[in-house]
C-alpha cells in the first residue's frame, strides 16, 4: 500500500477517536457484569428483623441470636459489672463512643444500651469479621493477666469489654458495632427496628 | 530449521510451524549444561498444574456449588464416588505440592539471581502466577463449605474492608454479593476457581515461558552462555533441553512424586496443615472455630498480617510483603547475579531471610501468643529488611569474580 500523500494529522486523529469510542463502549459493557456482583433482590429481601426471647437470660449469661445471618450478642449484666466500666476508660482505644458509626443514638452511652443491663452486639469482630468467643468470668485468661470479662476474639486476639469496647493493643481499632434493635414488652428484643413498640 | 518435503510432517509445517516452534523450544533451546537440583522445580511446577486442572474437571462432575450443597456434596465424593476420595487428594494435597515447588522455584531464583537483567519480566511473569496461585488456592479452600472455609473467606474478604472512604465496606460487600459470606460468594467463588483463574495461570504459564526461551535460562553460576558459543553458534555451555533436560528432569519428576504419593495415601490432612479439622465441620456463620489458621502455605503472610497491632497497618504490611517482591530486580544492585560469587552480607541474608519465611509460615499457623508475636514481629523485621536494604549490601559488599565458563555440570 502506497504511503504517499497521507494525511498522518487526520489519521491519528481517526484512530484515537475510534480507540476512545471503543473504550467507551467497553465501559458501559462492563456495567452489567461489574454489578451483577452485588448483592441480589433475594440477599436484600433477607434482612427481616429477629425477635429474641430475653425472660431467659441469667445475670452473667449471654444469648447468640441470627439476624441478617450474622450473630448478634445479647448478654445479660450484673450491675457490679456495670459499676466497673468506667474503671476500664484507661485501657480503651474509644471509651466514649466518638466513633458514631458504631452504635445507633440511643446505646451512645457508657452502658451502650438501652437498658442498661441488656448488652446487644453484633458479633462480628471490627478487625477481620470474625466471631469472638465470650469470657465473662473476671480472672486471668491466657491473653490477658487482668481480665475484667468480655469478648476475645480467637482469630487475631482482639479483646472488648462487656460493652464491647475494644481494648488498647488490639488489631481492632473500633468498638463492636451495636445493631438497631427495640423492645417489645418487658422480654421481646426485636432486633434490626429502631423504634419502640411496647 | 529442517523442513522436510513431501511428507505429512513437510504439509503441516507449510501451514502451522510445528517443527519450528518444537525446535525453538525442546530440541534446540539450549540450556545451561550446569543445572543442579533447584532447577527442577520449574517443570515439577507444571506437573501440578496439570494436576490441579486434571482433577479439578473431575471433581467439578460431582461438586455442588452451593451453600446447602457444597459440604454433603464433597462428603459424597469422599465416600460414594468411584475412587472420588483419590481424585479429591490428588487434588488437596496437590495444592500443596503446587506450592511447595513454586517456593523452591522462587528460592531457586533468589538464589542465583535469576530475576536480574535481562530476566525481568521472567519474574513480573512468575510473580503474577503466584499472586493468581493464591487467589484460586483461597477460593478453592472455600468451595467445600467447612467452618475454615466459611471463616477464612470471612477474614480475608474483611481485609479489603481496610480501604477508606466507604469503599472498603462496598468493595466487601460487592465481592461476598451479599451482606455476609453465603451462597452467593461460593458459587461467583466457584466460577472464579474453576474457569476465570484457571485461564489466567496458564496464559501466564506461556508468557512466562517465552520470555523464558527469549533470553535463555539463568544458572547457577549467573554465567551468560551466549557469550561463548561455537562455530555453528551454539552456545559451549549449552545442551539442548530434549533430551537431555526432559529425560534429567523425569528423574525429578519421580523422585518428587513418590514424596507426593506418600504424603497423598498416609498423610492426606497433613496432621491439620493442608486439611484443617474445623473444615470437617460444615460452615456455620453464627460460630468461629476457636483456632482460625490459614493452611501452611499463606502462613508466612497472615503471620505478617497478625504481627502489626493495627487493622490497616497490618493490612499494608501483608501487601507490601507480597509487593515487595515483584520489585526485586530492581533492588539488587549487585554486579554478578549467583550468590555463589555475591559477598558474605548477601549469602547470610539469604540464608537468614530463608529461615525468617519458613518461621513466619510456621507461624502463621499457630495460636497468637505472645511470644509467637514477638517471633512474628522479629522475622517480619528480617523479611523487609532483605529487600529493602538489599539496594545498599549489595553495592558495598566485595563480590568474587565471576569465570567465563560455568562451573560443574555433566
Amino acid at each position: 500500500m502506497s504511503q504517499d500523500g497521507v494525511n498522518k494529522g487526520r489519521r491519528t486523529l481517526l484512530v484515537g477517536a475510534t480507540a476512545g469510542v471503543g473504550a467507551v463502549g467497553a465501559g458501559f459493557l462492563a456495567v452489567p457484569f461489574v454489578k451483577s456482583w452485588l448483592p441480589s433482590e433475594k440477599a436484600k429481601a433477607a434482612g427481616a428483623p429477629a425477635k429474641v426471647d430475653i425472660s431467659k437470660i441469667e445475670p452473667g449469661a449471654m444469648l447468640t441470636a441470627a439476624w441478617r445471618g450474622k450473630p448478634v450478642y445479647i448478654a445479660r449484666r450484673t450491675q457490679e459489672t456495670l459499676d466497673n466500666l468506667p474503671a476500664l476508660n484507661g485501657r480503651l482505644k474509644d471509651p466514649e463512643n466518638s466513633n458514631k458509626e458504631q452504635q445507633p443514638a440511643y446505646a451512645d452511652n457508657i452502658n451502650r444500651s438501652r437498658k442498661p443491663e441488656f448488652i446487644v452486639l453484633l458479633g462480628v469482630c471490627t478487625h477481620l469479621g470474625c466471631a469472638p468467643k465470650y469470657f465473662a468470668e473476671v480472672q486471668p485468661e491466657a491473653f490477658d493477666a487482668n481480665w475484667q470479662g468480655g469478648w476475645f476474639c480467637p482469630c487475631h486476639g482482639s479483646r472488648f469489654d462487656l460493652s464491647g469496647r475494644v481494648f488498647n493493643g488490639s488489631p481492632a481499632a473500633s468498638n463492636l458495632v451495636v445493631p438497631p434493635y427495640s423492645f417489645e414488652g418487658d422480654n421481646v428484643l426485636v432486633i434490626g427496628v429502631d423504634e419502640e413498640n411496647a | 530449521m529442517s523442513k522436510q518435503q513431501n511428507t505429512l510432517m513437510g504439509w503441516i509445517d507449510d501451514r502451522l510451524p510445528v517443527t519450528q516452534t518444537y525446535e525453538k523450544h525442546m530440541s534446540k533451546y539450549y540450556a545451561p549444561k550446569n543445572f543442579n537440583f533447584w532447577y527442577f522445580f520449574g517443570v515439577l511446577s507444571m506437573m501440578m498444574l496439570a494436576n490441579q486442572i486434571l482433577t479439578g474437571v473431575w471433581l467439578t462432575m460431582n461438586f455442588v456449588p452451593s451453600a446447602e450443597g457444597a459440604f454433603a456434596s464433597v462428603e459424597y465424593i469422599m465416600r460414594d464416588v468411584e475412587w472420588g476420595w483419590l481424585i479429591r487428594y490428588l487434588h488437596s494435597t496437590g495444592a500443596t505440592f503446587f506450592f511447595i515447588a513454586v517456593y523452591l522455584h522462587m528460592m531457586r531464583a533468589i538464589l542465583y539471581g535469576s530475576y536480574q537483567k535481562p530476566r525481568e519480566l521472567i519474574w513480573i511473569f512468575g510473580m503474577l502466577i503466584y499472586l493468581a496461585l493464591m487467589a484460586e488456592a483461597f477460593m478453592g479452600y472455600v468451595l467445600p463449605w467447612g467452618q475454615m472455609s466459611y471463616w477464612g473467606a470471612q477474614v480475608i474478604i474483611s481485609l479489603f474492608s481496610v480501604i477508606p472512604f466507604g469503599i472498603g465496606d462496598a468493595l466487601t460487600e460487592w465481592i461476598r454479593g451479599d451482606f455476609l459470606i453465603s451462597g452467593a460468594t461460593l458459587n461467583r467463588f466457584f466460577a472464579l476457581h474453576v474457569i476465570a483463574v484457571p485461564l489466567v495461570i496458564v496464559m501466564l504459564v506461556v508468557l512466562h515461558l517465552l520470555a523464558l526461551h527469549e533470553v535463555g535460562s539463568n544458572n547457577p553460576d549467573g554465567v551468560d552462555i551466549k557469550k561463548l558459543k561455537d562455530e555453528n553458534g551454539k552456545p559451549l555451555d549449552g545442551i539442548p533441553f530434549h533430551p537431555y533436560y526432559t529425560v534429567h528432569d523425569l528423574v525429578g519428576i519421580v523422585v518428587f512424586l513418590m514424596i507426593f504419593c506418600t504424603v497423598l495415601f498416609f498423610f492426606p490432612e497433613g496432621n491439620g496443615f493442608m486439611l484443617e479439622y474445623a473444615n470437617f465441620e460444615p460452615a456455620n456463620g453464627l460460630k468461629t472455630p476457636a483456632h482460625i489458621a490459614p493452611v501452611w502455605y499463606f502462613g508466612a503472610f497472615y503471620a505478617i498480617l497478625r504481627a502489626v497491632p493495627d487493622k490497616l497497618l497490618g493490612v499494608i504490611a501483608m501487601a507490601a510483603a507480597i509487593a515487595v517482591l515483584f520489585v526485586l530486580p530492581w533492588l539488587d544492585r549487585s554486579p554478578v547475579k549467583s550468590w555463589r560469587y555475591k559477598g558474605w552480607i548477601s549469602k547470610v541474608f539469604i540464608v537468614v531471610f530463608a529461615a525468617a519465611f519458613v518461621e513466619l509460615t510456621w507461624l502463621g499457623t499457630q495460636p497468637a501468643n505472645d511470644l509467637n508475636t514477638f517471633l512474628a514481629r522479629f522475622c517480619s523485621v528480617i523479611y523487609f529488611g532483605f529487600f529493602l536494604l538489599m539496594p545498599f549490601y549489595t553495592r558495598m559488599e566485595k563480590t568474587k569474580p565471576v569465570p567465563e565458563r560455568v562451573t560443574g555440570g555433566h
